[in-house]
């Protein structure tokens, strides 16, 4: 009896400290056939075209590498305004994203675009240091002038059940940007499971995050399908709820247009045509915009088109 | 013992794998008597477009590889089709060449290997040139290889004028997307599955069967093809691939009337129609009494 009474003082204890917060399951072989689904859709001539489009426009321009210099992040910004001059007519990219120690040279190299500046934070990719250098971390990136801040949640806390702690890093986070969008980054491939996968995004939302983005793009498996379907359908709930639009950006592994037209035929039919824009979806990707570029001007011409002549980024 | 016959399917070759065609569709091919004697792919430009994928990421670590085991693997290429003799004539057979003449084209298909595989790591030393300048300069050039070429191959010898054409092309560290011959397509199957077991790196050699009117005009204005070759007499394939190249400026070799059996049908010439010359000014100090430097 005592080991019982013990039990049900913990479950109290559990159900005050994240009061109303109850993990959802997921239903993995469901959601797994319903991604399938989604890449059976075929999308042909001036749909693809507006799709190549908006594609591009909900891109994060990304370098996040131990070599970047302030000489590839500006060649990266230049890109991001400048996608194919040859090409007149297309959109610029949503936003670059770098590292804090690059964000005031993408600040000024973007000045005079609608281009945003995102900046990594918090000890990206691992998330391993103190909350409070990962607080300094972000207010420096945001005095730096960046507009949004991509942070890591602590993979290792939440898999040992730390929700709460988990929960108040991210508000913590959430203050020290200062009003700036912030995105929070699961990294679900080091969640193992998609009922973690739901679970972390129903923490990140409840504790303020403006965006939930998949993966770093350090761990593999980064974006996929299903993660990705899992994410959205938290979103969706939330917003029935609440009536509040959570952003989504899946990063990692999405490099040709095929796959984001995919994606985004996958959010259109779970979350509907307000979510296509770039204030609520981000592709977070190096690679992916160039991949797209030449299927544009594969509609146009009629040519398969050769990287060698688009520009590097 | 009572055994049922297990028609082969034949499929594509590309990037080391044997996919079915993404579009599903099929061609027969008949003998004399109207008999149908195999079910081949009808392979379409996304197959191509893949090829040119995979031929393009493979080109690189190709052409990084020693000249030496470039040789070793197509020698190895040698024995292993040397291996199929009985399985080639047959299929030669099935399509209508005798047996003598089944015979000869692939005993000559063996050896052309084998004789390319000796120019691996030769050709740049044949080819390759020290140039006379006249300033404080070693001068030299090169052979390099262009990357992705397109083979055309012709119509008439469905084995030995796939190895004609595309061992010069591999010799030389490039990569290459074969279109078999349209009429006899049979042993190009079977000489993939020779491939795929000799240590040539995937996507090396992909091998597409189909109609080359519905495949040249892709072939032609692919802008990630550096060069097409092409053996035939079809006026109107031949223009057309002209004036598609002229959109990256591939090069176009084409080769009529060449008899393929006969030993004039091989050469360096072939390998260096598929190579660009890198000339390299390097510079020197000439060392002279009084007046040293450049």
């Amino acid at each position: 009896m005592p080991l019982l009474l013990l039990l049900q003082a913990l479950e109290i204890m559990m159900i005050t400290a994240m009061a109303d917060f109850k993990p959802i399951p997921v239903d993995q072989v469901g959601v797994e056939e319903r991604a399938a689904k989604f890449r059976t859709r075929s999308i042909k001539k001036e749909a693809k075209m507006q799709a190549l489009r908006m594609a591009l426009n909900l891109i994060d321009l990304t370098t996040l590498e131990g070599r970047d210099t302030e000489g590839k992040v500006r060649q990266m910004c230049y890109k991001a305004a400048h996608l194919h001059d040859e090409f007149p007519g297309l959109p610029t990219v949503a936003a670059v994203c770098v590292y804090p120690s690059m964000v005031p040279v993408a600040r000024r190299e973007v000045e005079g675009t609608e281009i945003r500046v995102a900046s990594v934070a918090t000890a990206f990719p691992s998330g391993q240091s103190d909350l409070k250098l990962k607080l300094d971390e972000t207010r420096i990136a945001v005095e730096n002038g960046a507009d949004e801040v991509d942070m890591v949640i602590s993979r290792g806390a939440f898999l040992r059940g730390e929700l709460d702690y988990v929960h108040d890093e991210i508000a913590a986070v959430k203050g020290a940007c200062q009003g700036r969008a912030l995105k929070v980054i699961l990294e679900t491939g080091e969640l193992c499971t998609l009922d973690n996968v739901r679970l972390a995004s129903d923490l990140g939302i409840r504790a303020g995050a403006d965006f939930i983005k998949t993966s770093t793009g350090k761990i593999s498996p980064a974006a996929t399908m299903p993660v990705t379907l899992v994410m959205l359908e938290a979103i969706k709930d939330h917003y029935l709820k609440t009536g509040r639009k959570i952003g989504m950006k899946p990063a990692g592994g999405i490099s040709n247009a095929k796959t984001a037209i995919q994606y985004l035929v996958m959010l259109h039919e779970t979350l509907g045509s307000d979510w296509l824009d770039n204030s609520l979806f981000r592709f977070g990707a190096s690679s992916l915009a160039n991949n797209i570029l030449m299927q544009i001007l594969k509609q146009d011409t009629g040519n398969y088109q050769s990287p060698d002549y688009f520009s590097i980024g | 013992m009572a055994h049922l016959d297990i028609p082969k399917t034949y499929k594509l070759f590309i990037g080391g794998q044997f996919p079915r065609t993404e579009s599903g569709r099929s061609f027969s091919l008949e003998n004399a008597e109207g008999g149908t004697i195999a079910n081949l792919c009808q392979a379409s430009r996304k197959d191509f477009r893949n090829s040119v994928a995979v031929a393009r990421k493979a080109q690189a670590g190709w052409a990084d590889r020693a000249a030496f085991n470039r040789s070793q693997i197509l020698y190895r290429l040698a024995e292993m089709l040397d291996g199929r003799r009985a399985q080639l004539v047959e299929e030669l057979n099935f399509q209508g060449i005798s047996s003598v003449d089944a015979e000869k084209e692939v005993c000559a298909s063996v050896d052309r290997l084998v004789y390319y595989a000796g120019w691996c790591d030769k050709y740049q030393q044949v080819s390759g040139t020290v140039n006379p300048v006249a300033s404080s300069h070693f001068n030299f050039s090169v052979p390099e290889p262009m990357g992705v070429v397109g083979i055309l191959a012709p119509d008439e010898f469905g084995l030995l004028g796939l190895v004609s054409l595309f061992a010069p092309v591999i010799v030389g560290g490039n990569t290459c997307v074969i279109l078999a011959s349209e009429s006899k397509p049979m042993c190009s199957i079977t000489f993939a599955e020779v491939a795929a077991t000799s240590d040539v790196p995937a996507g090396v050699i992909n091998i597409l069967t189909g109609f080359r009117e519905e495949l040249v005009p892709h072939f032609a204005t692919h802008m990630d093809v550096n060069s097409i070759v092409y053996a035939g007499d079809n006026d109107p394939d031949v223009k057309i691939l002209q004036e598609g190249s002229a959109l990256n400026l591939k090069r176009v070799r084409i080769h009529r009337g060449v008899d393929w059996i006969s030993s004039s049908s091989q050469g360096p010439q072939f390998i260096l129609e598929c190579q660009e010359t890198k000339t390299t000014w390097h510079p020197v100090e000439v060392i002279k009494p009084k007046t040293g430097g450049y």
